[in-house]
């Protein structure tokens, strides 16, 4: 089971607490009544789905029901860090992404089970 | 209008209503009906409160206070479940405080599990991931959490006894799913 550690309760829970919220950081236009039906798509709907480091937003759903931010491995899937909402982006250069390397893959961690 | 003389007055049937379960190592019985709140403030308004409550409000996560039967539960960073086992009127209290606030009467709502014995920990764990040794939830702890499905408040009133609130419609789940943890959890 996954833990996060959530920046408001302080400790580490269950994945199972928790609701993933979309991508992080995301700067709403003050203009939206302006805008080009394209940019509004570019805005709402377009995400970068990166392989590697995202910053995502997450909910403590059954819990302190506060929304944080989170900078994930979806490759790996682990969570480099967890902070606040509201806060700006942690230095990704202090933050170590897994490699392919650092992957638990199938084949590494269940090949042998018949 | 209707004659009421001698018409059936209406009854009350309070969720869990009798209910007795669990094993040995961890006995299960339904929570006498309480009052509660659900209480959401910023933190200028805490102190207010927790003067129109007669109890100061935690501020730390996982902790709680209790004065006189009532108790008041840290859930988030501005919310609390504040209930009050004498069944007094919470809302009028906090009503008084003349700070801003939100306050919800969930006494109906909710309703708890009482479970004890050694083996609470081990029931509760039957379908709640969270650590509860005593080091880590130590008497007096509380957490907004999950218990299987359901989404339940722990309290943990004594080292050997865990309030569990659930809303009243999860209370046959979270009843069920307690009993079937407490058996394995040895007698």
């Amino acid at each position: 089971m996954l833990l996060i550690y959530c920046p408001y309760c302080e400790e580490e829970r269950s994945e199972l607490e928790f609701r993933q919220a979309g991508d992080a950081h995301i700067a709403r236009p003050t203009n939206m009544t302006e805008m080009t039906d394209e940019e509004f798509e570019a805005f709402f709907f377009l995400r970068d789905n990166v392989k590697g480091l995202t910053y995502e937003r997450w909910r403590h759903l059954n819990g302190c029901g506060r929304f944080f931010n989170a900078a994930r491995d979806t490759v790996s899937d682990k969570f480099v860090t967890t902070y606040k909402a509201g806060l700006p982006k942690p230095d990704i250069s202090t933050l170590r992404p897994a490699t392919e390397a650092t992957v638990e893959t199938y084949e590494a961690t269940e090949s042998n089970a018949k | 209008m209707a004659d009421l003389i001698g018409a059936d007055l209406a009854t009350r049937t309070l969720p869990l209503a009798g209910f007795h379960g669990g094993s040995g190592a961890a006995s299960l019985s339904a929570a006498a009906p309480a009052t509660r709140l659900s209480l959401r403030a910023k933190p200028d308004a805490v102190s207010a409160l927790s003067l129109a409550l007669g109890l100061s409000l935690p501020t730390r996560p996982k902790t709680s206070a209790s004065a006189h039967g009532r108790h008041a539960l840290w859930l988030g960073p501005d919310e609390w479940l504040v209930i009050d086992e004498n069944g007094a009127d919470m809302m009028g209290a906090v009503a008084s405080s003349g700070v801003l606030h939100s306050a919800t009467d969930i006494s109906h709502r909710n309703t708890a599990v009482i479970v004890r014995g050694r083996g609470a920990e081990v029931a509760i764990n039957g379908g709640c991931p969270q650590d509860l040794s005593l080091g880590i939830f130590p008497v007096g702890a509380c957490s907004r959490t999950v218990l299987g499905k359901a989404e339940v408040v722990l309290f943990r009133t004594a080292e050997d006894t865990f309030r569990v609130e659930c809303w009243r419609s999860f209370a046959p789940y979270v009843s069920g799913l307690l009993n079937e943890a407490a058996e394995d959890a040895g007698n």
